[in-house]
């Protein structure tokens, strides 16, 4: 099968579907590739280095669109000299793009005439199985870093604090608004850099991998669950929203950086930051939208540009991922090819939709749209290691209902049994036998009492010096060694006396032996 | 010496033997308690032996000095990997010596005098302890062949294995009813033979227990040790037989009692057996889903680079592969480089009560490094790498959320919580409770494969290669 990938057509896009190393990747799956000329150049990757990595060069854009499947980074657009990307398709061929099928219903339209199947990257449910041809996530910490870089370039003084002979420089105080892959990305490169990071999200159940991340989780006081379904918030009623305005009010008067990941799927950016909360920012500061492309999560932010309002610079990028192309490229190469090897490889290709993560991804199949899907993609997979906790049992203490159930009853038991065989002694046991009781119950205590005390590192310890000690049964067969000539109790006293000492012998000498490797 | 020279003696040497236990409680004093009960054993004996009614001397030496010289060879040689099996083994000796003195005993003083209830209660307490001596040491020899490999650790489970236990107990019980009505001459008869039932209730008993729970076999079986010697002790008049039994026993019900409150089961549901084994294969639908990561060493090494704390959780794998000497090494090189490294010890870790404590004593890790589960359990979410060496069950986290795992409540160390896990491992077996871990197909677990003891030894290269 032959695999096309085409030079991105969008003037600003760095990416491209493939390097060298993807290259190398899809023809181990036995793949041809086919790649247009210049296609790498933007990431770094020249057509030599495609053709050494056994890609063909492809002179024109059409001989790419003509192969069984065909690899892009976005959304196939309107071609610079007039046609669509779409119709160069082939009948009946497969792309692997980002679609974003939600907000482009007529690029559907136009690749249904092609009679295409196509599988969106960012339609990829978010599963665990399906991490590694995670694209979005791939992108988004992309992102997140270099949506830090751009703030700390764009802001007019450090991020780290110092203490100068010229003076004290504040640390910079970094805002960071929802804690997914891009804002947890975010928070880790503003950490690095030295600033002070706190971050917010609508999910209290992040708010630990916020603080893992060493930055302080800022809560919101209202009682509204933001966790909807592939590990993305969901929408909030009005109020909640109100609450959040005002909660990022607040917190833009404090902070020199305020950086948004704010997205609902399928919807436009939630408004956070009010054209106030703006104004009311020291003058320098710097607002990084991530959520530009979907209308922004700023009041005044413009999509892919960087916009001054009363001193205040409000950064809409929309390519972040993309000024690292070259990384970029590799890592989206990279989801794509194990994509293409969860799908069979070249020797047994097929779009199973038995498969979740195919069936998500899987937006359209011979020209018939399937997308949404019918049911909801599984669970999300960002957010369970951090609900595990709230589910989980705490630690020994007292937890499941069985375990009281069988307390309450077993004491109550015991005791009778005990009361019992206490009033049975008292009755027929002979004199001597009470003495001996007595120390056998007051022993025992004895060692519960100071067994307990003993730390559990020296429980093997414990055990060798108790065996040692059990060995005192030695004695019972000395017992049996008084006496005249050889008979069958001095035999058997003898023995035991033997094997009983064996035990103290060896008993204590490991112990010995053990306890000395132990130090400080 | 005068009888009340000697039982003052005995005296000295009870006091003496519960101080040693009680020294045990801190490393500090932990020595001088062994001490303390070397002293105790040397007073009793001595007492004994110089007991003005004793004149077996000749022989008392013949059976000492061999047995010393057995036994100190035995503890010298044994390798620190072999503690549990050397613990199992002495176990059944205890229990043999209770057989034997028991059954000298009564041939001692069988005689048809009238059956006063003293003379009844003798009876019963030889037949106690002989049965008690009997369990102890065939459960001992199949706990020392599970562990020494000899047998496998998957439990014996023979249908109908409770109703057999049931009925061995009933028949021992009809046999003291038989000992205590049959005249001197034949009650010889039940008496070895409940020896033989006991024995074989013991092995039955052992056999149908996993090898996960091997702590608790191991200390259960030092319990039933002092138990068969306090019922030598009564037997004999002996009140420092009955103490040291006493409190061995207890001590040893002790520490079941914390082995399975680690694995959070019923002591019944462990001594009864079956679990380890018997679900081998995973319930349906708790297949976890999702993909292995395995990494190579050299990856393993970078990720130890960067890390700036570790938590290393050993379990039996370590011991088997004897990592644990490499392993201490390469904490040092980590420990000098300003990365926080620490160990976590799962309290069933192992085959042993504090297993993997004297194995990392034995490799010199210094102890003030070494935290329980309950020290560390919070910590985890702060580590960037948590090192799994050989544990299995124990670093679990179906026991947490899947009430339909074997091991479901199980106190594990969360591991999952830190920033990435390595787990060291022969291959996607399933530990000792045969029971599918979901760790490994985390997302933040990565496997490295192989022999615990090569990898650590590449790591350790790696380590010093790279620093």
């Amino acid at each position: 099968m032959r695999i096309g990938i085409p030079r991105e057509v969008h003037p600003e896009e760095r990416r491209v579907a493939g390097t060298p190393e993807t290259v190398i990747r899809l023809r181990q799956l036995g793949f041809e590739v086919l790649i247009e000329t210049g296609a790498g150049e933007a990431s770094g990757s020249g057509d030599s280095a495609y053709a050494e990595a056994g890609a063909a060069i492809a002179p024109t854009r059409s001989d790419v669109w003509a192969c069984d499947i065909v690899l892009k980074v976005r959304p196939p657009q309107d071609l610079p000299g007039g046609g669509h990307e779409a119709d160069l398709l082939r009948e009946g061929g497969t792309l692997i793009s980002f679609i974003w099928p939600a907000q482009n219903k007529a690029l559907l339209d136009r690749l249904a005439l092609r009679k295409a199947n196509v599988l969106a990257m960012d339609c990829v449910p978010r599963i665990t199985r399906a991490q590694k041809l995670d694209a979005l996530s791939a992108m988004a910490n992309l992102a997140g870093n270099r949506a830090v870089i751009e703030a700390a370039a764009a802001y007019p003084a450090l991020f780290a604090g110092q203490i100068t002979a010229a003076g004290t420089i504040d640390p910079a105080r970094v805002f960071v608004v929802g804690a997914g892959v891009a804002g947890l990305a975010a928070v880790g490169a503003a950490r690095a850099l030295g600033a002070v990071v706190s971050a917010f999200d609508t999910r209290p159940e992040v708010a630990e991998q916020v603080k893992s991340m060493g930055a302080e989780f800022v809560p919101l006081d209202f009682k509204e669950e933001g966790a909807g379904t592939g590990g993305y918030a969901k929408q909030m009623s009005d109020a909640f929203l109100k609450a959040e305005q005002d909660l990022f009010a607040r917190q833009a008067l404090k902070s020199d950086i305020i950086i948004t990941t704010a997205l609902i799927p399928g919807r436009p950016a939630p408004r956070l930051i009010t054209a106030g909360a703006v104004e009311s920012m020291k003058p320098g500061s710097v607002i990084v939208d991530l959520a530009a492309e979907q209308g922004g999560n700023c009041a005044l932010t413009r999509p892919g540009e960087a916009v001054r309002h009363k001193g205040v610079t409000i950064i809409g990028y929309t390519d972040l991922p993309g000024r690292l192309g070259a990384l970029a490229s590799r890592l989206y190469g990279a989801n794509l090819a194990h994509f293409l090897e969860d799908l069979g490889g070249a020797s047994s290709f097929a779009l199973n939709q038995e498969d979740d993560v195919v069936r998500g991804a899987l937006v359209m199949r011979g020209g018939d749209v399937l997308w949404p899907p019918k049911h909801p993609p599984a669970q999300p997979a960002v957010t369970t290691p951090t609900k595990r906790p709230e589910t989980a049992a705490p630690l020994p203490g007292p937890a499941k209902p069985a375990p009281v159930k069988k307390r309450s009853l077993w004491p109550a038991v015991a005791g009778l049994l005990a009361g019992a065989a206490l009033v049975a002694i008292g009755a027929w046991a002979p004199e001597n036998f009470i003495t001996h009781f007595t120390v056998f119950v007051l022993a025992c205590f004895v060692g519960w009492q100071v067994v307990w005390n003993v730390t559990p590192a020296l429980h093997t310890p414990l055990m060798s010096v108790t065996n040692a000690i059990s060995g005192i049964i030695l004695i019972g067969g000395m017992a049996s060694l008084s006496g005249g000539p050889i008979s069958a109790p001095l035999v058997l006293g003898a023995a035991a006396v033997f094997i009983a000492t064996i035990n103290i012998a060896g008993g204590f000498w490991v112990t010995n032996r053990m306890l000395a490797m132990f130090r400080n | 010496m005068t009888d009340a020279a000697v039982r003052v003696a005995y005296l000295t040497a009870g006091v003496l033997f519960i101080l040693s236990l009680s020294g045990l409680s801190h490393q500090r004093t932990a020595r001088r308690g062994n001490l303390l009960g070397v002293l105790g054993m040397l007073i009793a004996l001595g007492a004994t032996a110089l007991d003005s009614g004793f004149s077996g001397h000749w022989v008392l030496a013949g059976a000492i000095i061999p047995a010393v010289v057995i036994g100190v060879l035995l503890a010298r040689r044994v390798a620190m990997t072999a503690m549990p099996q050397l613990v199992a083994i002495l176990h059944s000796f205890v229990g043999l010596a209770a057989v034997f003195v028991g059954l000298a005993t009564y041939l001692a003083h069988a005689s048809d005098t009238p059956r006063t209830a003293e003379v009844t209660v003798h009876l019963v307490e030889v037949y106690l302890g002989v049965c008690i001596g009997s369990l102890t040491f065939t459960g001992s020899v199949i706990a020392f062949l599970k562990l020494q490999g000899l047998l496998s650790g998957r439990p014996l489970l023979l249908p109908g294995r409770h109703i057999l236990n049931i009925l061995m107990g009933l028949g021992l019980g009809a046999g003291l009813g038989w000992f205590l009505g049959a005249p001197a001459h034949l009650a010889l008869w039940p008496l070895l033979l409940a020896t033989a039932v006991s024995g074989i209730l013991g092995v039955h008993l052992v056999w149908s227990i996993g090898g996960a729970d091997m702590p608790v076999v191991v200390s259960m079986l030092n319990s039933y040790s002092g138990w068969a010697a306090a019922a030598a002790g009564f037997m004999l008049d002996n009140d420092l037989l009955i103490i040291t039994g006493a409190l061995v026993g207890s001590s040893g019900a002790i520490l079941s009692y914390i082995m399975c409150k680690g694995m959070n089961r019923s002591f019944l549901s462990v001594i009864f057996g079956g679990f380890g084994g018997e679900s081998a294969g995973p319930p349906a639908g708790a297949q976890p889903a999702g993909e292995v990561r395995s990494v190579d060493v050299s990856q393993a090494v970078a990720l130890l680079d960067d890390a700036r704390s570790v938590v290393i959780v050993p379990g039996y794998g370590m011991a088997v592969a004897r990592a644990q000497h490499a392993l201490a090494e390469a904490v040092r090189l980590l420990t000098e480089r300003g990365t926080k490294v620490r160990f976590a010890i799962h309290p069933v870790a192992g085959r042993l009560p504090g297993h993997m404590n004297v194995l990392l004593a034995e490799a010199s890790v210094p102890y003030g490094i070494v935290l329980e589960m309950s020290e560390i359990n919070e910590d985890f979410p702060e580590t960037d790498l948590v090192l799994v060496i050989g544990a299995n069950d124990i670093v679990n986290p179906a026991a947490q959320d899947d009430p339909s795992s074997p091991i479901a409540g199980m106190p594990v160390l969360e591991v999952w919580k830190a920033k990435t896990v390595i787990v060291m491992k022969r291959g996607m077996a399933t530990g000792y409770a045969g029971v599918d871990n979901p760790l490994f197909y985390r997302e933040n677990t990565r496997m490295l494969f192989g022999d615990a003891k090569k990898n650590v030894d590449a790591m350790l290269g790696g380590l010093r290669g790279g620093g």
